[in-house]
């Protein structure tokens, strides 16, 4: 039961390396951008997985039920900061992409690279 | 009345003006109205460093909830040094870089630059104030983001190749940060920096605090460009627009290195035992490394502005190594280098931005016999330069002197240290050398000798910028009055 | 049981596809995958309690991120370069990583752990007091808008910044105008039948959704950012359906400029109104004279901001994609 109650945590460390892999050794920059986002999520899964609390139920208060455990509300509302600011990063990582695209001709990076040493 | 809402209208006043700024017509407007927003961040920036040195560390719990259930800023010397850097930089920048920037940004895209500018002030005020670990977060997210389009503003297309990698180590860095603060939330069950010290003092269980602040170190480390994670850093600083180079390297990594030694010292210091030894054993090898190679690879630059920004990787490591002592004196040291190295690193890129208003390019070959053509300029490149190398006289002299003191203090093997510390001012010698005597004694690129100094505005606002620096080494009592006050606070009741 | 099940199931799915998004060397199925890997993380949270932020995530993750990694891609080359070979180093230095991570996992209070730290200092004071405090029943709207309110006006600054950012780079707003506004004769898809039909049909309910979502937001998951999201969805059906110009006469440009900027600032007047009426910035509860309804009506009106600067930063780039050839 404990290795059960932990596994949203590995699940957490191993989404966050396959995408610092990606970034790391993927050369297409429109690839990077979405290796930032596996990166980001596992993050966003991480705080998530902190607020939830057994029998919990999400942070609503009904009428007229009373005695209901809630969540934690705090990491939820973290994350939903997180969610807005990973979407920003991506909006304008894109348009770099995008330029770069019509200043050089191509988004792998290494051949960005070439082109910068050559000039 | 006013007064006791400086702290929120420090972030308040430039980041609500950036969106009116992004509505204006004309570049020249827009300009106009973020210089004025930069200069009124100044003043306010002023006052709130007089209110903390008469009555102390100011808090202020926003939207009326008292941390730890709102947000609390917080507001002591070391924030107050930290905002006269950023609202001073901002707008020494924005002052003299309005030809500069005229040139590299088109008229019709202009509001959205100063619109831009403004909010990457305004987020790192935000840092300097904040009170929050996760508010931190968001506020560097906001800076670093519109410091992404104040460097893709750049003429060059590198700018853009440059900006794209900030964005991808800029942001895995911030990630990094947020997965410790995330740790740290799970064992403590709190966000404010007071609180999260005070009930780590609790928790048995230190593996995850252990990684957290594994992960919060190399995430601002990243961020602040600390050797040798600062391979991004050179060409970002080389391609940004002139001016916005000058206000960047100014303070924005100074602003993260704020963050590293605020979680270092005020939370893991002395709730995580072992961790002060390993910060100096993690840190002083790398500073060190820093301080020799990049300087070293500053001698071998042909463009100006490189050569600036490697020299800046070698003044973070500078930085780093004082905070690594973890002494009083060291911190001392560390404190009055951030502030003495934004003063003079300013003065040596606005500079640059007069230098290429009239030549055109910074690339050491057109810059030849630049000290003909511009003798007054070039004099305060120089006494800029004589600051960041740290001779009697100027401010850079003052920090030099306080790290060399701490270092020798230090029981290990000060010695090395010192030597390092000479060897690497040499260096500093050899490459600022090289620039100026490609600047007096060659001849300038047509031949003829044409006297074409900027205007006389600009000229005398680069003095102000390099008399400054010779001030703060005469009279250096205000950065030391905030720099001995951050130094209490971090150590806390250590000493 | 069940529950945890059906999560470490829907977990492996999530590993599994955050592989193929890394393997696949068409962009176009790694954008797909992508989607993909957001509604299961939708599902993810929607397990775990997390209502809010799993319409946000559904909403952001599957709709805006993977449009916008469309419109990048119909300017961009389609396909990575080639497959490269894998890097020992790059592997074994986030083995470490992942395994230094795994090793403080076994410290780390277990999932839904009601004694973990984490659910006994803060948050329990805000599930005790919202309904005395703020009286509204959603206490994730209750924290994000009143208690850390100041997250919430710097979320919406970093939505702003990446608006004047693609603005600055591609053009709109009041600089370079959008480049292809002509009317080229058949835009979008408008000249299929079966898609026009649908998305007409559909566009309006989007469209009352999101409204829904925005002024609901206190009484069930929702609020200003999910609503614009949604209803910038709305609009980019109506984009594809009816071609760009018709789009853009619907709000023009400087109209979304306005809303971008117009938002941003109602919610920082909220602030500062809070200061001059004697409380502090983002104080609701000076708005009026019982603090309940002060809160009640800072909260709709920083939503509302937020919702109109997240509907036309969203739109704007969104057109300034769209518009570059």
């Amino acid at each position: 039961m404990k290795f059960l109650g932990l596994f949203n945590y590995w699940v957490f460390a191993i989404l966050l390396v396959i995408g610092l892999y990606a970034l790391i050794t993927k050369h297409n920059l429109v690839k990077k951008i979405m290796a930032l986002a596996i990166f980001q999520s596992a993050v966003f899964l991480f705080f998530i997985t902190m607020s939830k609390i057994e029998g919990g139920t999400a942070p609503i208060v009904q009428a007229g039920v009373s005695g209901q455990v809630f969540s934690n509300p705090l990491p939820q509302v973290l994350i939903l900061t997180a969610i807005v600011v990973g979407i920003s990063t991506t909006a304008l990582g894109l348009a770099i992409v995008v330029r770069l695209y019509e200043e050089y001709g191509t988004i792998e990076d290494d051949e960005i690279l070439a082109l910068d040493r050559k000039a | 009345m006013l007064a006791d809402h400086l702290p929120a209208l420090q972030v308040a006043l430039p980041l609500l003006t950036a969106p009116l700024v992004i509505l204006l017509r004309t570049g020249f407007l827009a300009w106009l109205v973020a210089l004025l927003a930069s200069l009124c961040s100044l003043g306010l920036a002023m006052l709130l460093t007089a209110t903390v040195l008469e009555t102390g560390t100011q808090h202020y719990a926003v939207g009326g909830w008292l941390p730890p259930m709102g947000i609390g800023l917080t507001v002591d010397g070391l924030s107050a040094l930290v905002l006269l850097l950023i609202t001073g930089a901002s707008s020494l920048a924005l002052a003299g870089g309005r030809l500069s920037l005229r040139k590299d940004i088109d008229n019709r895209r202009a509001p959205m630059f100063y619109g831009a500018w403004l909010i990457s002030m305004a987020g790192l005020c935000g840092i300097a104030v904040a009170g929050d670990a996760f508010n931190v977060f968001v506020f560097m997210e906001i800076s670093a983001l519109a410091t992404y389009v104040l460097i893709a503003g750049g003429r060059d297309r590198r700018a853009l190749s440059a900006v794209f990698k900030y964005l991808i180590i800029g942001t895995i860095g911030a990630t990094f940060y947020l997965i410790g603060v995330g740790f740290l939330y799970m064992m403590t069950g709190t966000l404010n920096f007071a609180d999260i010290a005070l009930r780590l003092d609790e928790v048995t269980e230190t593996r995850p605090i252990v990684i957290a602040a594994g992960f919060i170190t190399i995430g601002l480390a990243l961020k602040a460009a600390i050797f040798p994670l600062h391979v991004w850093l050179p060409r970002a600083y080389t391609y940004a627009p002139n001016a916005a180079t000058v206000f960047i390297a100014a303070c924005s990594t100074k602003v993260v290195i704020y963050v590293l030694l605020r979680f270092n010292f005020e939370v893991f210091h002395g709730n995580l035992p072992g961790h002060t030894d390993l910060f100096g054993v993690f840190i002083i090898p790398l500073a060190l490394a820093g301080i020799v190679l990049a300087s070293a690879i500053a001698i071998f630059q042909t463009n100006l502005k490189t050569m600036l920004a490697f020299s800046s990787v070698a003044q973070i490591g500078y930085i780093a190594l004082a905070a690594g002592l973890t002494s009083e004196a060291g911190l001392m040291a560390a404190l009055l280098h951030m502030f003495n190295h934004a003063l003079a690193k300013g003065t040596l890129f606005l500079c640059v931005v007069a230098f290429v208003l009239t030549s055109g390019s910074a690339s050491m070959d057109s810059l030849r016999g630049i000290g003909k053509r511009m003798p007054w300029t070039m004099a305060a490149f120089l006494v800029a330069g004589l600051s960041l190398v740290g001779v009697p006289g100027t401010a850079g002299f003052i920090s030099k002197w306080y790290l060399v003191v701490a270092v020798i203090g230090w029981d290990g093997w000060g010695a090395a240290l010192v030597a390092a510390i000479v060897i690497s001012s040499l260096m500093a010698v050899v490459y600022l050398w090289r620039f100026v005597e490609l600047a007096y004694y060659s001849e300038p690129p047509g031949g003829e000798v044409v006297p074409m100094e900027v205007s006389r505005p600009l000229r005398c606002l680069i003095w102000f910028a390099a008399l400054a620096n010779i001030y703060f080494g005469l009279f250096p009592q205000l950065p030391l009055a905030l720099a001995r006050s951050g130094t209490e606070t971090l150590l806390g009741g250590l000493f | 049981m069940t529950t945890l099940l059906i999560g470490v199931f829907l977990l492996l799915l999530l590993v599994i596809t955050a592989v193929a998004i890394v393997r696949s060397t068409d962009l176009f199925s790694g954008v797909m995958l992508s989607g993909i890997f957001s509604l299961l993380m939708a599902l993810n949270f929607f397990l775990l309690d997390a209502a809010d932020v799993a319409l946000t995530e559904a909403a952001v993750g599957a709709g805006v991120a993977t449009v916008l990694l469309l419109a990048g891609l119909k300017l961009t080359p389609s396909t990575e370069a080639r497959a490269r070979p894998v890097r020992p180093i790059a592997i074994i230095v986030v083995a470490i990583i992942a395994l230094l991570m795994i090793y403080a996992s076994f410290g780390q209070p277990s999932l839904g752990d009601p004694t973990a730290p984490a659910q006994t200092h803060v948050a329990p004071w805000y599930i005790e007091n919202t309904p005395e405090l703020v009286d509204i029943p959603n206490i994730v709207t209750a924290v994000l808008a009143s208690y850390r309110g100041y997250d919430t006006l710097g979320e919406v600054f970093v939505v702003l910044t990446a608006g004047i950012g693609v603005m600055f780079l591609l053009g709109g707003g009041r600089g370079k105008p959008f480049s292809r506004l002509h009317t080229d004769p058949p835009q979008g898809l408008s000249h299929y039948l079966i898609p026009k039909v649908i998305a007409r049909m559909l566009a309006p309910f989007i469209l009352l959704f999101a409204l829904f979502i925005q002024f609901h937001g206190e009484y069930s998951p929702g609020g200003g950012f999910q609503a614009g999201a949604i209803f910038v969805a709305g609009m980019i059906l109506y984009a594809l359906v009816r071609g760009e110009d018709k789009a853009l006469a619907v709000i023009p440009p400087h109209v979304l400029l306005w809303m971008s900027a117009g938002g941003a600032l109602l919610y920082g007047s909220v602030g500062l109104l809070g200061i001059a009426m004697g409380g502090q910035f983002l104080e609701y509860s000076v708005l009026a004279d019982n603090p309940v309804t002060g809160q009640h009506i800072g909260i709709i009106v920083i939503e509302l901001g937020v919702g109109l600067t997240v509907t036309g930063v969203l739109l704007s780039i969104f057109h300034a994609f769209a518009a570059r050839d």
